[in-house]
């Protein structure tokens, strides 16, 4: 069960209230762009064992998207943060390096 | 005219701690710049209240304003006055980007009174009710059950309890088993 600070509303609320949104910061792929790139757009996904970057709306809430960072092995929740970026903030970053060192870093 | 009635028509429950359907209320959703000074004198205007901080309610003579998001306000009046003041803020707006909506016919509210009330909720709600996280003046949208819903506390003991009306009548037999004398953990 993941607990989650919805940036929006400011409410710590448990997963139940939210609805995930899938992987974060893609980019979009669309009209006159080959068909690899868009085949990847759609489908392809990191799914990492450790660090990832999620879009998660709170459903029964706000109604808002945001972001969050997340551990997909302990479910450690290290951050939410606005969902009008296209990349993670530098502090969460430097937050989640911090805690794992062999984290690759944001790509 | 039609005659328009609640999702229950008043109907209401005989346990310890009672539901009941509140019957008409008018309902406006307004979206807009929070911040902005005209959207504040067009609310204070047509409720007589300020806009409220996160996550609260406030009261007027009129009526009152929940925060529902951070461009969302809701104003809970009279029924047959809904329209008028949908006008009458559209009209103060101007060309504001904004929006008002009557959408009181497409919502149902329940009164959940007695001792016990925090409960009848808590065993839907996934937060904490206890009386020093939730008081008079907050505000809460989350889910009763696995339905969409927000509250508020009108006085001890007392909640008033907003959902859609297409799942009202769910919503009331939900709220009255969970209210079933000597079903109540008495945790609170
Ligand atoms: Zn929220």
């Amino acid at each position: 069960m993941l607990t989650l600070k919805c940036p929006c509303c400011g409410v710590t609320a448990e997963e139940t209230e939210f609805a995930p949104g899938g992987e974060a910061h893609l980019t979009r792929f669309g009209p006159g762009t080959d068909d690899q790139a868009f085949a990847d757009y759609l489908f392809a996904r990191k799914n990492p064992r450790g660090v990832h970057f999620e879009r998660w709306r709170h459903a029964f809430g706000c109604g808002k998207w945001f972001h969050a960072a997340r551990c997909t092995a302990t479910l450690e929740v290290f951050g939410t943060y606005t969902a009008q970026t296209s990349t993670p903030p530098e502090e969460l970053v430097a937050k989640i390096k911090a805690k794992r060192p062999d984290w690759e870093g944001f790509a | 005219m039609s005659n328009a009635i609640s999702i229950l028509n008043g109907a209401s429950s005989s346990d310890a701690v009672k539901i009941t359907d509140s019957g008409l209320r008018g309902m406006i959703t307004l979206r807009g710049d929070l911040d902005s000074a005209q959207l504040k004198s067009a609310v204070s205007a047509a409720v007589g209240s300020d806009i409220p901080a996160q996550r609260k309610i406030t009261h007027g003579p009129m009526g009152g304003v929940a925060w529902m998001s951070p461009d969302e306000l809701l104003l809970l009046v009279a029924y047959d006055q809904a329209d008028a003041i949908t006008a009458q803020i559209s009209e103060a707006l101007g060309a504001e980007h904004h929006m008002a909506v009557n959408v009181s016919d497409a919502r149902a509210i329940f009164r959940i009174e007695g001792q016990g009330a925090r409960e009848v909720l808590a065993k839907g709600a996934p937060i904490d009710l206890s009386p020093e996280a939730f008081g008079i003046g907050d505000f809460r949208r989350t889910r009763v059950g696995q339905l969409a819903a927000a509250f508020w506390m009108t006085q001890t003991d007392m909640f008033e309890l907003i959902c859609f009306r297409s799942v009202g009548e769910f919503m009331f037999d939900w709220l009255t088993n969970a209210a079933r004398d000597g079903s109540l953990p008495e945790y609170f």
